[in-house]
């Protein structure tokens, strides 16, 4: 199945509707990389291939957005209902960028750096149909420091 | 460079970018010592970011040599985000320095009032990544997202960053071409007396940051960026006239010289190695410093891209002014204030100057251009031998950056 996929956004995006979180490794130097690069910024090489990525992590930088974009207004945000999103570092130090669910979007002084997150999906229906925005949650392994 | 204009920064619902730019273009014929004849212009390179939104029109580049009456002469745009005008600037130099021009008219423009907010996010959003589009990332989000890497890595806090808001808020009054040209103790006073007109409360703070830590008066935007840390949407335009070194003498006997130009690329949140710190400001400024045989403290005078109050506090740091770590406590001294030993955007910077995209870049080398002349009026730094300004213009999440050292000889 995955020799059918060339490395894209598009089939990074389809693995999410499928609830895998696929980065991508070079094969001849090893690098990995999220979202996936069809070029090795390491060795330029042209050869790499799928690799899915552990779910967890700790959150890097995150924000609590009040003035929000149409689409997020769409889905029920404002400037009473925030929503979190922010960056992600993964096992192993990659980084992404994601919604943060299941935190307190009103109280973000509370939202620290370092806390303990791990992947989830969020299905949605949009405008363009069916999609699934790559999300983290809190994962409760350690106490929020 | 031997001329220099800018329009007006604000919105204005009458002016569009043929009316901005032509304001500019007609200030720019005035600043040159000796005069130019614009038939002389060789070729016209134009800084845009997104018009095609904003107004529904692309094509800037002949759009604007027609209206400027330089038609059939060349006209290029140029487009790299908030950075294309610096963009703009770098190519006029080149087509200089390789000896294929001779005089070149190098301008920047944006007209983004004409659309809804929700709609000028949306454009502006085009600037990020994908991936940070998909996350619901806006652009106070990105470097809202900075701020809360920088405050966990630093010890830093929503405090020092209203120092910087502060700062711009008293420099902007002193430049009649601002958007905001009111001090923060303005605003303070403004909304008392609305309160008073209406019969509300008299809200009641005891000094500038506690009026910046009223949700009332300063509600959240992206955390930790409120609306006192954002730059405005702004419409605007500016432009510069470059000549070969050898004929400057011909249009004034008081040129700047453009001894060092760096641009540099980066990656976005995701790849970046490091969240606090843009690498493309890094390398752009490493390129210039070297080109130009100086080093950051010798730098007088500079612009720099604050889109958001935590911007200011990155570029600082990344440019070398100071360390990292320490842009806030620097700023908090009064070192970048505009008596200070290090004034950093002097013109109000894009926070009250205003920040229409596509002009940005050239209004900052515009605010260089006057202080070098001794020619921006109250807000003149007083420095003793004030011979060498630089700007600083960044495009995107780190994206696209330019670092431009100007000299007066």
């Amino acid at each position: 199945m995955l020799e059918e996929r060339p490395i894209s956004d598009f089939w990074f995006q389809k693995f999410l509707t499928e609830e895998k979180l696929m980065g991508c490794k070079c094969t001849d130097c090893g690098a990995l990389f999220i979202p996936p690069r069809q070029v090795c910024v390491g060795c330029s090489s042209l050869r790499l291939e799928w690799h899915q990525m552990q779910g967890t992590g700790k959150l890097a930088a995150f924000t609590s957005i009040a003035m929000v974009p149409p689409s997020m207004e769409k889905e029920g945000y404002g400037r009473e209902r925030p929503y979190c999103t922010g960056v992600v570092e993964l096992e192993g130090g990659l980084r992404v960028v994601a919604r943060i669910e299941e935190v307190n979007s009103n109280q973000p002084e509370n939202i620290r750096p370092g806390m303990s997150l791990k992947v989830c999906f969020l299905h949605r229906e949009s405008d363009v149909g069916k999609t699934t925005w790559l999300a983290f949650v809190p994962s409760g392994d350690t106490p929020t420091p | 460079m031997v001329g220099a204009g800018m329009s007006p920064f604000g919105m204005f619902p009458e002016r569009d970018s043929k009316d901005l730019f032509t304001d500019a273009f007609g200030q720019m014929l005035k600043s040159v010592d000796k005069g130019i004849d614009p038939s002389d212009i060789d070729c016209l390179y134009v800084g845009n970011f997104t018009n095609d939104l904003f107004v529904h029109q692309s094509h800037w580049g002949a759009i604007l040599s027609d209206a400027l009456g330089l038609v059939p002469k060349p006209a290029t745009r140029v487009e790299g985000a908030c950075a294309s005008s610096g963009l703009a600037f770098r190519e006029g130099v080149f087509a200089i320095a390789s000896g294929f021009y001779d005089i070149v008219l190098v301008g920047g423009v944006e007209d983004m009032s004409k659309r809804t907010t929700g709609e000028v996010a949306d454009g502006l959003a085009l600037a990020a990544t994908p991936y940070e589009q998909r996350a619901g990332f806006t652009f106070p989000g990105v470097f809202g997202a900075i701020a809360t890497a920088y405050f966990d890595r630093y010890g830093a806090s929503r405090e020092d960053l209203m120092d910087v808001t502060i700062k711009s808020h008293n420099n902007a009054p002193l430049n009649p071409k601002a958007q905001f040209q009111m001090t923060i103790g303005d605003f303070m006073k403004k909304k008392i007396e609305r309160a008073r007109a209406k019969g509300d409360p008299i809200p009641e703070w005891s000094d500038e940051k506690e009026f910046l830590h009223d949700p009332k008066a300063n509600p959240l935007v992206a955390w930790p960026m409120h609306v006192f840390d954002c730059c405005p949407i702004s419409d605007g335009a500016a432009c510069v006239l470059l000549v070969a070194e050898e004929l400057a003498n011909r249009f004034t006997d008081d040129a700047l010289s453009v001894i060092g130009i760096g641009q540099a690329s980066g990656s976005g949140l995701h790849a970046a190695d490091n969240l606090t710190s843009f690498e493309a400001t890094r390398c752009a400024a490493e390129e210039a410093y070297g080109m130009a045989g100086l080093g950051p403290s010798d730098i007088q005078i500079a612009e720099v891209h604050d889109c958001f109050s935590i911007a200011e506090i990155l570029n600082i740091e990344d440019l070398g002014f100071f360390k990292p770590g320490h842009g806030c406590e620097a700023t908090r001294e009064g070192l970048t204030s505009l008596h200070g030993p290090k004034p950093i955007n002097t013109s109000g910077g894009l926070k009250c100057k205003g920040h229409p995209v596509g002009a940005t870049g050239l209004a900052q080398l515009y605010e260089i251009w006057e202080q070098l002349r001794q020619q921006a009026g109250e807000r003149q730094v007083p420095i003793d031998n004030l011979s060498i300004g630089a700007a600083h213009n960044l495009g995107g999440t780190g994206g696209t950056c330019t670092f431009t050292i100007l000299e007066r000889r």
